[in-house]
């Protein structure tokens, strides 16, 4: 009998396909991963703490850069929690501005899944596609708030300022063409018979391991399970708009980048309805720069972030600023699933289900 | 939905004066003495069908801990909040990673940061920060250097 | 227009002639001769992989819709000239856990059989170096040498990522080396020979592309596999790997497996334009440009494909030759049998 040995090699913090500084621990038998343990904390910055010192205003821009590839959606989800810990009443207006914002980064941020699982899979050039297309999504960042990654464009009651006169026009020819990029894709990557090859049947998660790893978003939709925080428990506006939630069957790989791919399209559809109703007036509610929620008052809101369920808990002692405030990120919870999914596996699948597990380590780490 | 408020009676009829119903206008909630949540968390798992842990977190009240739970259940969405104060000098708390797996790395965040032991937790070690760090800087009295 | 065709040959045979006159045997002046030609063939290589990088980024940019390089030089035709100048003035590298001996031959290995190959290409009518009669036989046994500079790389760089592409490089060479040699059966069966000029004078009336289509399209497949070009490139596998078996290497050492694999692409593209598309054989244009032409159609190809298709995974490759590759090349051989014994029937 030939002896054999395990290799423990250390895919990342830097890594080609590492997605930020993610470290994962793979224990291989030849090319068959044995375990694979991811390590986070490499971009760690204590948000949590600095939000302590400071007042609930001045934490608003850190929240962007939590999942700064949906950037507006974190923010979202922070000033709502603070306008329901404060009472505070957002305008017509900003609640569509912000619908509007918050769709279109989380077509950003599937897009940039789609590109970056392409080039995983040694596909560069399904890359430079999405990026084109994700190009337009900045353009239009950087025209209501003059940032194009971290557009901290959201205030605590409201928006920073109003849609400049290009901006409609531009997210309209934008949502018109999503079923041209959709199709795009569709030719260079998913009918291409070795990228189908590579997905389908790999990293299969059964709905309940999803549920009990607390795996949420597209992950989880994909295993079967139609849970949209969006529909479940609605916040803002959304339960004005008319749109589906895919889901997939076998909660593999495949399906976690279909049900994204139809995300893209069900997000294209919000924007269309918010854009048709989108109401004239205010854009922020009258609040103090400086406010004092009630003492003792604490919040657990939620949002469908890009990622999953994205949740704030804050506390307040009645001061200015948050006593304390918890991240619930959806990035680090989903990650958790990783050796469960890769075991058995081989080693490129282990990048496959990095990739389709997407995490941003951004808010993974804090 | 009327269950929610049923499975607030539910633990009230069970545990009696031990617990104490939390007024609170966005999430119901209870709190609890530490040592019966596994207790807690098991039955609420199985005869209420809280199957979906989404946040756990700890906050430093300074004289105390508080544990806090969200806690949901996806096929009938419904919510619960747990809250369970731990002692400040020798802080631990039962682990529930038993009952949701995903208690796992968020037992361990709380640990890292809050200083919190989890016992039962099988790999209860830093996540966030390096192993060698010291101290848990999410505590009120963690000196910051400048 | 005769004297463009034959102006490399008359050339040779001037410099003979010049050489005989200055009283220098014959003997020696073929020598002389050889190794003039073996220092044109490298700098033959190396004039059309500077080419070659250039277009090769040009082509990947073309498809993934952005300009390429565009600084240096009209349309950033330099940008080659100039990586190679930072690849040769990078400080050399040489990690100390590392087996040096077999570090620091192994680039040179590789580079040395990627020339030799040369040798037995027709590169125009009567330009051949040697002219083998077991010329093709030459070229796929050389081709294979390869995979011992890659294994060599991976195992005396002494990471674990190199170890692993070079596990992989050699289970995907071996399995690949076998419906390349037998995908070639069906050409040598219908001209007889092994030798490549015999080759190229069989397709005077018809191009073996269109007598072994099948043929063609396996032994496309399988030499993809064989240079490590994407969608097969294993054992460099950027996304999964670093770098495979190239990890530690940098500045000129990187640069020479780098060469050898365009040397490698020109070789194998050269041989498929002489087996298949009928080699320096073509109308109005002198041989010697045909066969160049011919080389930049199919590596326009090999580039085509590897900047629109996925990598494919590693057991999916080794299925994909044992149970596809190889049974299809054996049922064509049967096939070309039939056909050779029906046609040789007919013809009686």
């Amino acid at each position: 009998m030939l002896q054999t040995e395990q290799l423990t090699i250390n895919i990342g913090p830097q890594h080609p396909s590492a997605h930020g500084g993610l470290h994962v621990e793979a224990v291989l038998d030849g090319e068959v991963v044995v375990d694979a343990i991811p390590h986070v904390g490499y971009v760690h910055r204590s948000v949590e703490k600095i939000a302590e010192s400071r007042t609930y205003a001045q934490f608003v821009p850190y929240t962007a850069r939590l999942d700064y590839l949906g950037t507006h959606l974190p923010v979202i989800g922070y000033v709502q929690a603070v306008e329901k810990l404060a009472g505070i009443e957002v305008p017509e207006r900003a609640e569509y501005i912000r619908v509007i914002m918050g769709e279109l980064s989380r077509i950003a941020s599937h897009q940039l899944f789609i590109g970056s699982l392409a080039i995983d899979l040694g596909a560069t050039t399904g890359l430079l596609y999405c990026m084109r297309d994700r190009e337009r999504i900045m353009d239009m960042f950087e025209m209501t708030s003059g940032q194009r990654l971290l557009a901290a464009y959201m205030r605590i009651g409201g928006i920073a300022e109003d849609l400049p006169p290009e901006f409609l026009p531009a997210v309209r020819s934008f949502v018109r063409d999503i079923p041209k990029m959709i199709k795009e894709y569709q030719g260079l990557l998913y009918g291409n018979e070795i990228f189908q090859a590579r997905l389908k049947g790999i990293g299969k998660l059964s709905a309940q391991d999803a549920i009990a790893y607390g795996v949420t978003g597209p992950n989880l939709r994909a295993c079967g399970v139609s849970y949209d925080i969006r529909k479940a428990e609605p916040y803002g506006i959304y339960d004005r708009f008319d749109f589906e939630i895919p889901v997939g069957s076998n909660g593999d790989a495949w399906d976690r980048l279909m049900v994204r791919n139809e995300e893209i399209i069900q997000s294209g559809r919000i924007i269309e309805q918010a854009l048709d109703q989108l109401p004239e007036g205010e854009i922020r509610a009258k609040v103090p720069r400086v406010f004092k929620p009630e003492k003792g008052k604490s919040v657990y809101h939620r949002i469908e972030g890009a990622k999953g369920e994205l949740g704030y808990y804050i506390v307040s002692d009645g001061g200015e600023k948050p006593y304390r405030l918890h991240v619930r990120a959806p990035s680090f919870v989903n990650l958790m699933a990783l050796p469960l999914v890769s075991r058995g596996g081989l080693v490129q699948d282990i990048i496959v289900n990095i990739a389709t597990l997407d995490p941003v380590l951004g808010e993974a780490d804090r | 939905m009327s269950s929610q408020q049923a499975v607030i009676e539910d633990i009230s009829n069970t545990w009696g004066n031990q617990i104490e119903v939390l007024e609170d206008e966005f999430f119901a909630g209870v709190k609890v003495p530490l040592q019966i949540l596994p207790e807690l968390f098991r039955k609420i798992r199985d005869e209420h069908g809280f199957n979906y842990l989404a946040n756990l977190t700890a906050v430093d009240h300074q004289d105390r801990f508080e544990l806090v739970y969200h806690i949901y259940s996806i096929p009938d969405n419904r919510k619960l909040m747990v809250k369970a104060d731990v002692d400040h000098d020798a802080p631990s708390a039962p682990s529930a990673v038993s009952i949701w797996p995903t208690a796992d790395w968020q037992e361990r965040e709380v640990f890292d940061l809050m200083g919190i032991r989890f016992e039962g937790h099988p790999n209860l070690k830093r996540i966030l920060l390096p192993d060698e760090f010291e101290g848990h800087p999410l505590r009120k009295d963690f000196q910051m250097k400048g | 227009m005769q004297k463009i065709e034959t102006l490399f040959v008359d050339l040779s045979d001037w410099f003979i002639a010049w050489l005989q006159s200055l009283g220098v045997p014959l003997a020696w002046a073929d020598a002389i001769l050889l190794l003039i030609q073996f220092l044109c063939i490298v700098g033959i290589i190396l004039a059309n992989i500077t080419i070659l990088i250039w277009l090769e980024r040009k082509v990947s940019g073309f498809i993934q819709q952005r300009p390429g390089p565009n600084r240096l030089g009209p349309h950033g035709v330099f940008q080659t000239v100039a990586d190679a100048l930072k690849l040769l003035t990078k400080e050399d590298i040489i990690p100390s856990k590392t087996d040096r001996l077999i570090f620091i031959t192994a680039p040179i290995l590789f580079m040395t059989i990627s020339v030799m190959l040369y040798i037995v290409l027709p590169m125009g009518k009567d330009m051949q170096v040697v002219d083998l009669n077991v010329g093709l036989f030459f070229f796929i046994s050389l081709g294979s040498l390869t995979t011992i500079a890659l294994l060599m790389g991976g195992w005396g760089s002494n990471n674990k990522w190199s170890l692993l592409g070079a596990m992989r490089s050699v289970a995907q060479m071996i399995s690949y080396e076998i419906p390349l040699a037998l995908s070639l059966m069906g050409v040598v069966m219908i001209t007889g020979s092994l030798r490549l000029s015999d080759i190229v004078a069989a397709q005077d009336n018809v191009w073996f592309i269109l007598l072994q289509p099948i043929a063609f399209i396996t032994y496309f497949i399988a030499a993809t596999a064989e240079l490590n070009r994407g969608p097969f490139d294993m054992p460099e596998a950027e996304q999964e790997l670093t770098a495979g078996a190239y990890t530690e290497y940098s500045g000129m050492r990187y640069a020479l497996f780098f060469l050898a694999e365009y040397t490698n692409l020109v070789a194998v593209s050269a041989l498929l334009s002489t087996l298949f598309l009928g080699g320096w054989q073509g109308p109005w244009l002198p041989s010697w440009l045909w066969i160049i032409i011919k080389t930049y159609l199919v590596m326009f190809l090999f580039m085509w494909v590897k900047w629109t298709f996925p990598r494919i995974r590693m057991d999916h490759l080794m299925a994909f030759s044992w149970k596809v590759l190889i049974p299809v090349t054996l049922v064509n051989i049967v096939a070309t049998g039939f056909g050779l014994y029906i046609f040789k029937g007919i013809g009686g």
